[in-house]
């Protein structure tokens, strides 16, 4: 059969406040167990939650970028359930009343194609602490650092349709809120993490089928994985008939397989009920106004205007403004370089291609951006060439110094002196009489084949110095031989 | 000496007719002697008491210090203390010492009070007799096989018994105003918000408060001058500006218009209490007042919507009694699951059990509209009704319990009627105004408790109503003969 993926996603995203949701502990990652937390995030009795403005304020800004009404009046709920890393044994969160209401984002796929995901909601909620089971041998012990951390829960509709559409998804949400500058983005240390739900339906049919939550799913790669896990398993399973147990699972990325985690049976009864310690967050039309006029640049804002103002195809104004950091970097070498085409190009060439291959950050280059911007104005100038600049960069990444430093230090200015590439070319045609005897007798078409070769012992003989520029048409005049 | 008022024994104290150390000592005597019969403690706090009287009679030497400084007070079990076991009645907290401290207790510490002790209650604040404590019952000191009230009985117990100048209390459904209407002294539960519910270990957030119990309106206005106020630390605390409580004690009762609520004297009430508040009344129109009967239709609501929240609230605000860090944890746990059930099933008593089960239920799915979300549609009825009722006049009076403090044991099988006891209080707690407990009056020896409501953020008002009563009235200066000459 002909089977259509139906997917939504909740997407829980670790605000970067400095402090926690509920209380004035700091956030961060790392620190020594239990060392980043007050009475609040301990759940001691008497401990009273303040809820922490710069959160709300970083919601409303996220609400704007996605299009979405605000909650003017939203309300704190507790949602119960005993677990150890959980202290109060309720964890604060949004439930009928969310900060952020319906909302939508345009995604645009690779092929080009743009298709509309709406956005149901999107709360605040505090995170809760973690079980170190490693440390303790036959007990498990409680770090409550990351209790109250604060976390955006963006819940999107089920308008998803394949695992490519879902990363792009992702990808946009994830660059959204790296502009917006309320996250970090980094996935790896959970700041982003995905819970997946999955159905498959016959083509055609209006009903969705039975859907699974995958949960916790923290990689752009990993998610794509496991959606294509979770499609051949279900559909395997409907293929023969079977039905679809409504279930959490979790992807294993080892095994690249989804694994039941607990079924809907024995899910808990969260009783939720408005939080009594914490009064109905109402904002004024004003504060909201406020929000919205001081929003950032947004990546596609970024993007249209890298077309207009700096000349760059769709394609790599796409690219270059996918993250913030990037984009950063982008304009900041060519503050310096003044040539956007050549700057486009060798970002997203040469420097992305080092990062790749160390898999590093382009926040972590060991090449600024400003250095990088003075290696593109030695190829402007001619002082080196494009081989050489390769070179060049190599060496500022491996910390030998700034391009004109490594420039002056290895010679490798491009030779320019007309006399002198004369007579290195005389050197050559006199060393390969016969090739340039056949040359002349040649015609046209085949001289033009023929000339490579010239070029190639030339530019050998330099060391790559010579200006290709100018060695080009003399060797041209000196092969006629007239 | 252990009669008298704050504001007596700041003078003496300022004068050197007594130092504090002696008061302190003066009452610590009298709780070794006296408590045993009552059980008003949990925990007599009797070198830290030293301690600050010590620096309580430093800082007077130096001409500084107010009404408070170097007065004995002692505070209910639930308010955390820094240092000082703090149990809230309950096995679960038997080895809790809080490394912090609460608002309420840490402002009146600011202001030089001397901490005997921590104060007996029922367990988590659930219950109307004291009888619900794991640190056992507390007696009544004008009859023994009577219950003081609660669940601040220890409180009431204490200062009625001269076992402290004054004490705190909390109320979540009447828990100050009918403890002191069953030992005779002056309680006032102040507008939800008034007082920092920080450090106070919660039963039900949006009903629990803060307030004073002593001896006297005055007293209570000097302790609520220091527990009250705006505090960063809760979020539901008021921001409005507190009153001057003393300076206001003064002002004539000419004009002041006084509601009865038909409803509080129907069924249920005992005649001889219903005389006794009659007579306060009559008192009240001496004094220049106006009597007008009023009404609030959905009083008989209040116990079904009360039951419903504070349990839910409850159910919610227990759960961090787990076992897991701090306070009571079974022996030798199989696994998490048995490590939870085993934990709170030996640390909680039957009644804390009881209404955790129905906020539970109240709470859950299918239930939830039925029972939590129609108490709250209640609950904004009796508010209603109490708002419309003080635009027409400036003080509610009726009685806090339909009868005097009954025997220990004598409902501990019977909810119901236990439940009943709060009728006139707890709708108080569900509209979040302030309302006071003051000595009226004795039937059969027992000391009755008028009722006095006031509008929200009223307590200078209600304060000037009691104090003037009492100007006219000695009900609030009798003493227990079980607490007289020793």
């Amino acid at each position: 059969m002909n089977w259509e993926v139906v997917i939504g996603l909740e997407i829980h995203t670790q605000l970067s406040t400095q402090s926690k949701l509920f209380s004035g502990a700091a956030v961060g990652f790392g620190a020594e167990p239990n060392t980043q937390t007050t009475l609040v995030d301990l759940g001691m009795p008497g401990a009273l939650p303040v809820f922490n403005k710069e959160a709300l304020r970083m919601a409303v800004m996220f609400g704007h970028a996605v299009n979405a009404e605000i909650g003017m009046t939203s309300v704190f709920a507790r949602k119960n359930y005993f677990y150890p890393d959980l202290p109060k044994g309720y964890q604060t969160s949004q439930m009928d009343h969310p900060i952020v209401g319906k909302g939508y984002l345009d995604v645009t796929l690779e092929d080009g194609t743009t298709s509309r995901v709406g956005i149901t909601r999107a709360h605040l909620e505090e995170d809760a602490g973690k079980s170190l089971h490693e440390d303790f041998q036959g007990m498990t012990g409680i770090d409550l650092n990351r209790s109250s951390t604060p976390l955006l829960e963006i819940v999107s509709e089920p308008d998803i349709r394949s695992a490519k559409e879902a990363v792009a998804y992702v990808k946009m949400i994830h660059s959204i809120v790296t502009y917006l500058g309320i996250c970090d983005g980094n996935m790896a240390e959970g700041s982003m993490r995905c819970d997946i739900n999955l159905s498959l339906r016959p083509k055609g049919q209006k009903e969705y089928g039975t859907r699974t939550e995958i949960k916790n799913v923290n990689s752009f790669r990993f998610i794509e994985k496991a959606i294509y896990t979770e499609i051949e398993r279900q559909a395997d399973i409907l293929e023969d008939g079977g039905r679809i147990i409504q279930e959490t699972r979790l992807y294993d990325p080892e095994k690249n397989e989804t694994r039941s985690m607990r079924s809907k049976e024995d899910a808990n009864d969260y009783r939720y009920f408005p939080c009594p310690d914490l009064l109905p967050v109402v904002l004024t039309q004003e504060y909201v106004d406020e929000i919205k006029a001081n929003l950032p640049e947004l990546p596609n804002q970024k993007a249209a205007r890298f077309q207009s103002e700096h000349g760059l195809s769709e394609y790599d104004a796409n690219v270059l403004s996918s993250s913030r950091a990037m984009a950063d970097f982008f304009e900041q070498a060519n503050d310096i370089a003044k040539d956007p085409k050549l700057t486009a190009n060798w970002v997203m060439g040469e420097l992305s291609k080092l990062l790749n291959q160390e898999q590093l950050d382009i926040t972590q280059s060991p090449v600024n951006a400003t250095a990088f911007g003075e290696l593109l104005v030695r190829i402007k100038d001619n002082t080196i060439n494009g081989k050489t600049a390769k070179d060049v960069l190599q060496a500022m990444w491996n910390g030998e110094g700034s391009a004109d430093t490594i420039i002056e230090d290895k010679g490798l200015k491009q030779v320019t002196d007309t006399g002198a590439i004369e007579a290195m070319i005389q050197t050559i045609l006199d060393a390969n009489a016969a090739q340039v005897e056949q040359y002349r007798a040649a015609d046209a078409d085949k001289q033009k084949k023929m000339i490579g070769f010239f070029v190639g012992q030339v530019m050998k003989a330099s060391q790559g110095k010579a200006n290709p520029g100018l060695v080009n048409p003399i060797l041209a005049e000196m092969l006629k031989g007239e | 000496m252990f009669e008298q008022s704050i504001a007596t024994l700041a003078q003496k104290l300022r004068n050197k007719e007594i130092s504090s150390v002696e008061l302190t000592r003066l009452f610590l005597d009298r709780i070794k002697t006296i408590d045993p019969q009552l059980n008003s403690y949990i925990t007599i706090s009797d070198t830290l008491a030293l301690e600050q009287a010590q620096a309580a009679d430093a800082l007077l030497s130096s001409g500084k210090g107010t009404s408070l400084t170097g007065i004995p007070v002692a505070h209910k079990d639930l308010f955390c203390t820094q240092g000082t076991l703090t149990t809230c009645g309950s096995k679960m907290l038997h080895n809790f010492i809080p490394p912090y401290e609460s608002t309420v207790t840490d402002r009146i510490q600011q202001a030089g009070a001397v901490m005997l002790g921590k104060t007996n209650m029922d367990e988590f604040a659930m219950g109307s007799s004291n009888e619900n404590s794991f640190y056992g019952a507390v007696k009544n000191p004008w009859n023994l096989d009577k219950v003081p009230g609660g669940s601040s009985g220890g409180s009431a117990a204490a200062v009625a018994a001269g076992l402290a100048v004054a004490a705190t209390g909390t109320d979540t459904g009447g828990s100050i105003r009918q403890p002191a209407s069953f030992c005779g002294i002056t309680g006032i539960k102040p507008t939800y918000g008034r007082v920092s519910r920080f450090g106070m270990i919660a039963y039900a957030s949006s009903l629990d408060q803060a307030g004073p119990m002593a001896k006297s309106a005055e007293d209570c206005a000097h302790l609520l001058q220091a527990m009250a106020g705006f505090d960063e630390k809760d979020s539901t605390s008021a921001e409005t500006a507190t009153e001057d409580y003393v300076s206001g004690l003064e002002a004539p009762l000419t004009g002041l218009k006084i509601g009865l609520p038909k409803e509080y004297f129907g069924d249920g009430l005992d005649s001889q209490v219903a005389d006794t508040i009659m007579a306060a009344v009559k008192e009240f129109e001496k004094l220049g007042a106006t009597v007008k009967e009023i009404s609030l239709p959905n009083l008989q609501l209040s116990i079904p919507s009360y039951y419903v929240i504070a349990p839910s609230e409850a159910s919610s605000n227990l759960s961090r009694f787990d076992g897991v860090r701090f306070g009571h944890r079974c022996e030798d746990p199989k696994d998490l699951l048995d490590m939870y059930m085993r934990t709170r099933a030996e640390g909680f008593g039957t009644e804390v059990q009881k209404r955790i089960m129905v906020g539970t239920y109240a709470l859950s799915e299918g239930y939830y509209d039925a029972y939590y979300l129609k108490a709250q549609k209640i609950r904004r009825l009796i508010k209603e009704d109490f708002v419309k009722a003080l635009d027409e006049v400036d003080v509610i009076m009726g009685p806090v319990a339909p009868t005097t403090a009954f025997g220990i044991g004598s409902k501990t099988h019977d909810p119901v009627a236990m439940y009943l006891e709060d009728i006139y209080t707890l709708s108080v707690n569900l509209a979040g105004i302030p309302a006071m407990s003051v000595p009226a009056g004795f039937v059969d020896g027992m000391p009755v408790g008028l009722q006095i409501m006031g509008n929200y953020f009223a307590e200078a008002k209600l304060l000037n109503v009691a104090h003037q009563y009492q100007q006219h009235t000695d009900w609030h200066l009798q003493t227990p003969t079980m607490a007289k000459g020793a």
